[in-house]
């Protein structure tokens, strides 16, 4: 647990969470669903006033939608990033391009999850991620193992070779990611290949890493030739 | 001598293979043939490789080899069966007819072939026409899916391969075996008995043998392969009904079953009604079967489950949320196995009572396999009757015509899973 989190912890016992989305429809929704389980910190429609906030307030999660004029939640991530590194992101999106949500990955967010999630999962997923874990939904899942594909050909030729220090996945982050994409739970996925959970947060976060250190200009040219296919 | 001890546990000699208990079982996952290397090589813990060795060994010798291991393939059941293919074949009057139908034959044209001066097939008479009528009733009395492999055996198998894949230099070989099978014959016939009467007196002989087989077991010949026309007829008319049937209750019985649901809205009944209408209009007048992806905008793998994705939302009202890793072309056997795939997603969405069905898909450059999740009430699969057509045909049966797979894990409470494999050939263009 990070001390940004663990003091947020020690005040209220409760995450501290911000909010980033243009649609205001959206940010009530979300705060409905979040419920008491948070301490919704504030929220804000648009790139620049979302990067002056966050930094005031100081979360220890941003909630942000991968889609929004200016930059969209990969802009705030970039901007926030620099300075206080210690802030975490979860990507929330109904989006379903590779390309954008990639890019936000690589940007510094810790998960992304779509907007169909459930109230008590995505609580769940914002806790998971202030404590420093990886959050992983069956589509971003998808989207790793098509990027990281074994065979140049599976994918339709559209996936580069990469640094090999980061460009392969173990068998056994595979094995998880496919659970993952199935729809499996963290826990369900540690039920099924007989592990611990904190097994599978510690596959999980090695693939974040992967992704967002292997060679950026492959990946990006993965992402954008697939939503061309 | 310790060290060389720990060798000998740490690596087994070359020839052991993991040993199972239990009962000899013809292999399904270690097999060339019938699985027979496979199983004995899991019941006495020698390598399969070198028991295939050996029974090839033994077959150049008169044959004894291939008879033996037919012999084997009738008698021991394969893995999971109750019964052997044998006990099955031998209770269809047909199909026994039909065995020994082979068996006359072969035997007839090997003791021709010995009289004419080829005197080694004299030996071969037993163990070939023992391997042959086996094969046949192996042939006959083979489930849908041991008869799938055997098809892609005989497919590959040069000189006798299947139609779509004859091709121009395959006919050019075949005919060339058979001319020059012809020549020696000929050329042993002269020979053996020299020019001049002798040989036209020992021509007419063996015409004269053939001419009293035909008139002996001609007609009979000649009736079980008008039987057997005719079965393949009625089999290929099931089959269409089979698909028929797969067909009607993806699309209409389903819709039947949403109205029931829906009776209390009408505007939902309409809109059901009007929308199955369409579906079935475009089934019986322009062909377009309903559940399958024939229409021309559906190309790929990656189409299709998106195809999904919107059909099931729209008339079920649950969230599917779909995962595709890879992509390709949709060929015949992928296009079932999406049918299959669609099936399972609407029966989750139907029956399992959770809001999200997660569908995945992931293309793998040997098989195609589908993933169909959800976190319902689930069931007891065993505890299904027969007359629930929609996991009997339209999955698991649709499966095996095309040489896949279907597996459905799921226990009262706990949702459901169901893992569809296909595996990818590469089909005649």
């Amino acid at each position: 647990m990070s001390d940004t989190a663990a003091a947020g912890r020690a005040r209220g016992g409760k995450v501290r969470v911000f909010l980033v989305d243009d649609h205001h429809l959206f940010l009530s929704g979300v705060r409905a669903e979040l419920g008491d389980a948070v301490e919704v910190v504030g929220d804000a429609d648009e790139v620049g006033a979302a990067i002056e906030l966050i930094g005031e307030r100081l979360p220890d999660v941003v909630l942000v939608d991968v889609h929004m004029p200016d930059g969209g939640g990969q802009a705030v991530i970039e901007a926030v990033g620099r300075i206080h590194p210690e802030v975490r992101f979860l990507a929330l999106s109904v989006s379903d391009a590779a390309e954008d949500v990639i890019g936000v990955i690589r940007a510094g967010a810790r998960g992304y999850v779509t907007k169909t999630i459930s109230g008590p999962e995505l609580t769940d997923a914002v806790e998971r991620v202030a404590e420093g874990d990886a959050v992983f939904s069956p589509r971003l899942a998808g989207f790793v193992l098509d990027a990281f594909a074994a065979d140049p050909n599976a994918a339709g030729g559209a996936v580069p070779s990469f640094d090999p220090e980061l460009d392969q996945l173990t068998p056994r982050e595979r094995e998880v990611l496919r659970l993952i994409a199935r729809g499996y739970a963290y826990k369900e996925v540690a039920r099924e290949l007989a592990i611990s959970v904190k097994t599978v947060e510690s596959h999980v976060s090695a693939v974040l890493r992967k992704l967002q250190l292997s060679s950026r200009h492959q990946l990006t040219r993965w992402a954008t030739e697939r939503r061309l296919l | 001598m310790p060290g060389h001890r720990a060798h000998a546990v740490r690596r087994p000699a070359w020839w052991r293979a993991p040993r199972t208990g239990g009962p000899l079982r013809r292999s399904t996952s270690d097999r060339m043939a019938g699985g027979v290397a496979g199983g004995l090589s899991a019941r006495l813990g020698i390598d399969a490789n070198l028991i295939r060795f050996a029974f090839i060994l033994v077959a150049l010798g008169a044959g004894t080899g291939l008879a033996a291991y037919v012999v084997a393939w009738l008698l021991v059941p394969a893995e999971g069966a109750p019964t052997s293919i044998g006990r099955r074949a031998l209770a269809d009057r047909r199909t026994v007819a039909l065995a020994l139908a082979f068996i006359t034959v072969l035997v007839v044209v090997l003791l021709v072939m010995a009289a004419i001066g080829l005197t080694f097939t004299a030996n071969l008479v037993g163990p070939v026409s023992i391997a042959a009528g086996g094969l046949v009733l192996v042939w006959r009395g083979a489930d849908t899916e041991e008869r799938a492999h055997l098809a892609e055996l005989v497919g590959r198998t040069p000189l006798i391969g299947s139609p779509e894949r004859r091709t121009r230099r395959a006919t050019i070989a075949r005919v060339g075996v058979g001319v020059i099978l012809a020549i020696v014959g000929l050329a042993n016939l002269v020979a053996s008995r020299g020019p001049g009467l002798a040989t036209v007196r020992a021509v007419l002989a063996v015409n004269l043998v053939i001419v009293g087989v035909l008139v002996v077991f001609g007609p009979w010949w000649l009736r079980l392969a008008r039987d057997l026309a005719v079965e393949r007829r009625e089999r290929v008319r099931n089959e269409e009904r089979a698909n028929m049937a797969a067909a009607v209750h993806d699309s209409v019985l389903q819709t039947l079953a949403l109205i029931q649901r829906a009776a209390s809205d009408p505007g939902e009944v309409i809109r059901l009604a009007r929308a199955q209408e369409r579906e079935l209009r475009a089934w019986l007048f322009e062909g377009r079967s309903p559940g399958s992806f024939n229409d021309a905008d559906v190309a790929t793998i990656a189409q299709a489950v998106s195809m999904i994705e919107r059909d099931v939302e729209a008339s079920h009202r649950v969230a599917v949320a779909t995962v595709t890793v890879g992509d390709c072309e949709l060929t015949v056997a992928l296009r079932a196995l999406l049918a299959a795939g669609r099936e399972a997603t609407v029966n989750a969405a139907t029956w399992s009572g959770a809001p999200t069905v997660s569908l995945f898909v992931e293309v793998e450059p040997g098989q195609v396999s589908v993933f169909v999740r959800d976190r319902g009430k689930g069931f007891d699969p065993d505890a299904v009757g027969p007359d629930h057509r929609g996991i009997a045909e339209s999955i698991r049966a649709r499966m095996a015509r095309h040489g896949g797979s279907a597996v459905i894990r799921s226990a009262a409470g706990h949702g459901t899973e169901v893992e569809l494999i296909m595996p990818r050939t590469v089909e005649p263009s």
